[in-house]
């Protein structure tokens, strides 16, 4: 497959990993986080960490858009889902994430018509070949995602279509990230800055991140070598000194974004003042909702949605892993009240969560492995 | 861990990670439970979820020598005669996608599971459930499938039964089919039986079926030009049995892929199974496919391709044997098997990167067969 | 969420000027190109992300980055190679 197998050169990588491993300054300790969900899949899925020094430790970020929803939103969408008429469609990572009551499966099990599609576009031909349905398309994901809601919706007032709807929960990537750099109990020496919401936001956005907070960040692509490559970028710079944003992934990422994605998102839709995340809290300004031309698409205001604040369960420490203050199998319940087929918390559930790659991927003993995978 | 413990010569010193690492095996390994109060789409997908639904409901109730194994056919003697005897439903939709049909799979399937078994399939059973409405030429075309299907299978269809159910249930139409077949005295097969040293194939390209009938369904928009690997394996089967002596296990690798064979071998036996990604065969398509659905290719369901494990020293010759029959053109040698540790599948990435494949949690494929 | 393909452009189609019939390794499917600022051409390569076409792939780029990732792999290689050499001594 071009633009994907050439990045997953063994013999490249090999080269890359001599060339950090003679950056690292053997007394210290360098931790890296790589914000985006999608980063620590492809981690763990290619086993990238074998290529790094002991030094070198990867902290995994909150940018896992399925990860942060509070259970009290997944409820509100089977509250929706229960309407009668109402057929809610929703990307595949959500079917599992478990709610105050249960996940979108096992709503389904008691009778709502909860629809995996690949596509909001996909919802939206639901609706036109289903005129006797709400359809409501849940809508998850950072600024990579929501120009595809914005432009679904566009779609659908161009049609006149009467029975689509959003149920709006995009969340944006810089307050993340500001949260976790005010955050005392993280101290990291640099970013793998998310690749793909970079597309539509470009790269200037994390200036504030190396002027405010003395941190380099580089932006960075989602196959093995991009991703080593941004690694050793980030060791150049500070060997060198340096602090500032690179772009790695610049075969996909202007550095000035998109602005037509930037241009319909502004258009359909405005910030929240504020939005709870799972673990982080409520952070101001972090998400988006339709804006008033846009009600008649607006789920949350065709359906009375309960809002009600479900807390995490008392032994999900989802938060302190979404931080990166935890490694996966430090959480308490890792492994064992917490499982992919019984998660207690979203990171278990996401297949971009930290512990979900950790226990899918990632849960063996290096040492015990070494010799097993020695052809 | 207490200090005599600690300092036991040749106990290594655990790392608080390893620790964690063993108490989480040793979770996995207590009995299953279901705690659902209904059924999903994950029980039905062939991971976990169905494993343990099996485990603490069908063989709490139905418990007997036969039915412990759960290998794909129970095994008995009856008057110093060897059988092999199997059971399979048939839920997919759509009925007609390319390259087959339910009919192709009804027979195939059952034929596979009792050949994989060592057995020789003679005769299958079919029960066919209707849903009102559902065309007549279809279940003529159906019928006219199964019929083809069981004459290149070399088996007979000896008993049937048709139900017919209101109109909104059964999807069209449901098929069970059971199938009984005849093992050789000498031939000893055993999800339980793999060792380290031995070698680990799969017969051909993985994946195809499950895409297949995936774009089929027509909700993802995605067009290509893919057949479902639907087919009977006896014939290449009997010929791998023939003429490699030290076959240890065979398993189709049917709902859950590729994956949940490997981890069911591990399971059974013991041991780990460590495949190279590199050497597993995916055809382009269905490695586009999973891509832009972020699907891996080795979950997804084959109908036509088995997974065997046999001594290493005659891995070489199982796979040449293999690829001399048609439906092995692409056969391949994709790992094998060591000691430790135990019950895990590891695979080498491309990359040069190391993961495990763990059993699939939920569904990412509905009804594929 | 972040899962982002590239594909190639095979056809716009002219019923439909917003959408393009892009090929990820023989499979096919209608993407969305309405946020590209420019319309692509068939050949073209496009970052594909839940049905729409985010980001056209920049080729010189893409080709300048291989060509980086190249040179560390033959440096690599070399110095491997002076290292054997220098072994067998």
């Amino acid at each position: 497959m071009r633009y994907v197998d050439e990045y997953r050169d063994a013999e490249t990588a090999r080269a890359l990993a001599a060339r950090i491993a003679a950056l690292v300054d053997p007394g210290r300790e360098y931790k890296f986080m790589e914000v985006c969900g999608g980063h620590t899949h492809t981690i763990y899925k290619h086993g990238i960490e074998d290529y790094l020094p002991e030094n070198i430790t990867l902290v995994h970020g909150p940018g896992c858009p399925v990860c942060v929803i509070p259970m009290g939103r997944v409820d509100d969408a089977i509250h929706i889902a229960r309407q009668p008429n109402v057929l809610m469609t929703s990307f595949g990572d959500m079917m599992r994430v478990p709610g105050g009551d249960g996940s979108f499966f096992d709503s389904n099990a008691e009778g709502t018509n909860i629809k995996m599609v690949y596509s909001p576009l996909d919802a939206l031909k639901i609706a036109r070949t289903n005129p006797d349905q709400q359809v409501v398309f849940m809508a998850i994901g950072f600024e990579t995602t929501a120009p595809s809601t914005a432009m679904t919706i566009l779609r659908a007032a161009e049609e006149g279509l009467d029975n689509f709807s959003v149920f709006c929960n995009h969340v944006t990537i810089i307050p993340a990230i500001k949260a976790i750099l005010d955050s005392p109990d993280l101290r990291l020496d640099g970013f793998l800055g998310p690749g793909h919401v970079s597309t539509v936001i470009g790269c200037r956005p994390y200036e504030f991140i190396c002027s405010s907070y003395g941190k380099p960040l580089v932006v960075a692509g989602f196959e093995p070598l991009d991703i080593l490559q941004s690694i050793y970028m980030l060791m150049l710079q500070l060997s060198e000194g340096r602090c500032e944003v690179e772009n790695q992934y610049n075969r996909v990422v202007p550095w000035d974004g998109n602005p037509v994605a930037l241009r319909v998102i502004n258009q359909t839709m405005e910030p929240r003042t504020y939005f709870e995340w799972r673990g982080l809290g409520f952070i101001n300004y972090s998400a988006l909702k339709l804006r008033d031309a846009y009600a008649k698409y607006d789920a949350e205001r065709l359906f009375a949605v309960p809002g009600v604040r479900v807390a995490d369960p008392k032994a999900c420490q989802c938060g302190e892993v979404l931080k990166g203050v935890l490694k996966p199998w430090e959480c308490k319940v890792f492994g064992t009240a917490c499982t992919p087929e019984t998660p207690i918390g979203t990171c278990m559930v996401s297949p971009e969560g930290a512990c979900a790659a950790y226990y899918n991927f990632g849960r063996f003993s290096r040492q015990r492995v070494r010799e097993a995978t020695q052809v | 861990m207490t200090d005599t413990e600690m300092y036991q010569p040749g106990t290594a010193h655990k790392t608080r990670e390893e620790e964690v690492l063993d108490r989480i095996d040793r979770t996995r390994r207590a009995r299953a439970r279901v705690k659902e109060e209904r059924i999903t789409l994950s029980h039905g997908a062939g991971g976990k979820a169905t494993q343990s639904l099996i485990e603490a409901i069908f063989l709490e109730e139905f418990r007997c020598s036969e039915l412990e194994p759960l290998e794909d056919a129970a095994r008995f003697d009856i008057d110093g005669v060897r059988l092999a005897f199997t059971t399979d439903s048939y839920v997919v939709s759509p009925l007609f996608f390319p390259g087959g049909d339910i009919g192709d799979l009804a027979v195939n399937g059952t034929v596979n599971d009792l050949s994989v078994s060592g057995a020789t399939p003679l005769y299958l059973s079919v029960g066919m459930i209707l849903e009102e409405g559902f065309p007549v030429a279809d279940l003529q075309r159906i019928a006219a499938s199964i019929r083809r299907a069981a004459t290149a299978a070399h088996v007979r269809i000896a008993t049937g039964d048709t139900k017919v159910v209101q109109r909104g249930k059964a999807d069209g139409c449901y098929i069970n089919t059971a199938g009984v077949g005849v093992i050789r005295h000498d031939i000893v097969l055993g999800a339980d039986r793999a060792r380290p040293g031995d070698a680990v194939l799969v017969s051909g390209p993985i994946g195809d079926h499950g895409v297949t009938v995936m774009l089929a369904r027509g909700e993802l928009d995605i067009a290509a030009d893919l057949p479902s690997d639907t087919a009977p394996l006896n014939g290449i089967v009997a010929g791998l049995l023939a003429a490699v002596p030290g076959v240890r296990a065979m398993r189709d690798a049917t709902r859950g892929g590729v994956a949940t064979v490997l981890n069911e071998i591990a399971r059974a036996s013991e041991v780990a199974v460590v495949i190279d990604e590199a050497a597993v065969p995916v055809r382009n398509e269905v490695r586009g496919a999973c891509e832009i659905l972020g699907i891996d290719p080795l979950y997804v369901a084959c109908e036509g391709r088995f997974v065997a494990v046999v001594d290493g020293a005659q891995a070489e010759l199982a796979v040449e044997t293999l690829r001399a029959h048609p439906l092995g053109a692409g056969a391949a040698i994709i790992g094998r098997v060591v000691a430790d540790p135990p019950t895990l599948v590891l695979l080498n990435t491309a990359f040069g990167g190391t993961r495990i494949v763990d059993l699939l949690v939920g569904d990412p494929l509905p009804r594929i067969c | 969420m972040c899962l982002g393909i590239p594909g190639e452009i095979v056809e716009i189609l002219t019923a439909r000027p917003d959408l393009a019939m892009v090929d990820v390794s023989g499979v096919q499917r209608a993407i969305n190109i309405g946020l590209l600022d420019e319309v692509p051409v068939p050949g073209d390569w496009i970052l594909i992300h839940v049905g729409f076409a985010l980001s056209k792939i920049d080729e010189a780029e893409a080709k300048a980055a291989l060509d980086f990732l190249e040179s560390i792999g033959q440096a690599y290689a070399d110095e491997m190679a002076a290292l054997q050499a220098s072994a067998i001594d």
